[in-house]
């Protein structure tokens, strides 16, 4: 029931990512949850067991997650990659539901991500939302100077297949010199919180997870401090905006997967510590390790990374706040 | 103070011995069975290598270079550590001896650790300074033994899960490391 209830709870999100970017998720979605469900099916009949616990939607629930997550439109063969490498080294090795260390849909990202890193940051450019963009618009004669056919008519009788952007998190990240005030108005996708789209699905998935929470299906705990933890982080190295800035704490909350990780991923029960405590300290380590990632890393989006890593974590913390008595 | 806390913090995290260097793998696999054990270890490995990693460079700069004898390094490097694991062998049952008790059987193993020889080696190619040396050792033996606690955490936990009967054991192991080498790539691109 928890299964299907989260499954839910990904609408909003769900709808809205199709939205701005298109049909893309859906075809993401329904290759996944098929490998899911066939390598789901395999594995459980390799290790002898029955085929009555795919009934208790946790593959389906880890092939969704991972599939929102992933860029639409994403070939065919990642996906199948992403979600069996899930299934398999995320889930079955270490004895299935339960028994499992990592979250798998991050087991997949982060093996897709490092893969595939071309692929895996390459987003469809985003419709405009209800906020509107911040970006200057050229009149119609500039339009015809400067950038001859962006508007999706054929140029020289080629007609697109689709557009391309780089995330916001990439922009902001390689804007060079450029104070953040410059960035938002010269660069493309920004909107009044952080990207053209991606604030209204981050705040989609919020909304989703809100509800999760208010039913006491998810916990608030880790979900609360890691959101706290990232935008205390941002608010410090904010630095008003100048050309050293590493973006607002708005930006970072509303940027990236970030709402989708908060209420998805850090609240999956059994990746996470036990005790009010361990959760505390958990969520604040996520939220730290991705903000040091999406400044100073390699990495688009460090999120499920920080993910792992504080999966890592989650024995030894539990060895020092559970009380074992 | 910022350029040794870089140094700290790298060689902790973004350049960590065992998930991006790949030394000290032995220890990390085989002495990570219990909690405790592996505390023992992380704290005499550290205790060793920040040592080592000053002594091989008083030898490099003081003996060798001056009286070009850089082609013994390898072998006067090891002598050192050989040395100095004893040497700290006897200082601490002389001194500590509950100490001794705790590590005892740990310290000898250290000599085989190829960490520490790692890290004398790696100081003079980056060519550090004295307290870049000790900042380097100090740096590589807190990233081992965060890595050989964690693991050792994950091991224990796993001990009750209900893995597959041809992943028990070294099998699992090596995938749960190759997942944490997975995760430690997210810190890769930082300087």
């Amino acid at each position: 029931m928890i299964m299907q209830t989260t499954m839910f709870a990904l609408l909003p999100g769900i709808f809205a990512t199709a939205y701005f970017f298109g049909w893309g998720i859906f075809s993401n979605m329904t290759i996944c949850i098929f490998t899911a469900v066939v390598v789901e099916a395999i594995m459980l009949k390799m290790r002898a067991k029955d085929l009555i616990s795919l009934k208790d939607g946790s593959a389906v629930l880890t092939a969704l997650l991972l599939g929102v997550a992933l860029p639409p439109y994403l070939p065919t063969e990642m996906l199948i990659i992403g979600t069996a490498s899930a299934i398999i080294f995320g889930k079955h090795l270490y004895g299935g539901l339960g028994h499992n260390p990592f979250n798998p849909a991050m087991v997949g990202y982060a093996i897709l991500i490092v893969s595939f890193p071309l692929a895996m940051s390459t987003w469809p450019l985003a419709q405009n939302d209800i906020f509107g963009s911040t970006k200057y618009e050229p009149t119609a004669a500039e339009t015809i100077i400067n950038e001859p056919s962006f508007d999706g008519i054929p140029f020289d009788g080629i007609a697109f297949d689709g557009k391309t952007a780089a995330t916001p998190l990439d922009t902001l990240k390689f804007r060079g010199a450029k104070t953040i005030q410059e960035a938002w108005t010269a660069e493309n996708g920004f909107s009044i919180l952080a990207g053209t789209g991606w604030q209204s699905i981050n705040i989609a998935f919020m909304l989703g997870g809100l509800v999760l929470i208010y039913f006491r299906i998810a916990h608030w705990q880790a979900c609360f401090t890691m959101l706290l933890s990232l935008s205390l982080l941002a608010a410090i190295f904010y630095d008003g905006g100048g050309s050293a800035s590493l973006g607002s704490p708005a930006f970072h909350l509303f940027s990236g997967g970030t709402m989708l990780v908060a209420f998805f991923m850090v609240t999956d029960p059994v990746t996470a510590p036990e005790g009010n405590t361990g959760l505390f300290i958990y969520g604040a380590g996520i939220g730290v390790i991705t903000f040091i990632i999406r400044s100073l890393g390699g990495y688009p989006d460090g999120m499920a990374f920080a993910i792992l890593l504080m999966n890592a974590m989650t024995p030894l913390i539990d060895q020092f706040s559970v009380d074992h008595r | 103070m910022p350029d040794a806390l870089l140094i700290l913090l790298s060689t902790i995290f973004v350049n960590n011995f065992v998930m991006a260097q790949f030394l000290g793998l032995c220890p990390f696999m085989g002495a990570t069975q219990k909690f405790d054990a592996a505390i023992g270890m992380a704290a005499a490995t550290t205790f060793v290598l920040t040592l080592a990693s000053g002594a091989s460079f008083l030898i490099e700069q003081y003996i060798l270079v001056p009286f070009d004898l850089e082609y013994l390094r390898i072998i006067a490097f090891i002598v050192v550590i050989a040395g100095l694991v004893q040497f700290s062998d006897i200082i601490i049952r002389a001194t500590q001896p509950l100490l001794h008790q705790v590590l005892g059987i740990f310290i000898p193993l250290i000599t085989t650790n190829c960490a520490v020889l790692g890290v004398a080696l790696l100081n003079v190619k980056q060519s550090h300074t004295f307290v870049e040396s000790i900042l380097f050792g100090l740096g590589g033996a807190i990233g081992f033994s965060l890595l050989l606690i964690i693991f050792a955490s994950i091991r224990e936990r796993l001990t009750h899960a209900d893995i597959p009967l041809p992943f028990r054991g070294a099998a699992i192991n090596m995938i749960t490391a190759g997942i944490l080498s997975l995760a430690f790539m997210g810190f890769t691109g930082m300087n």
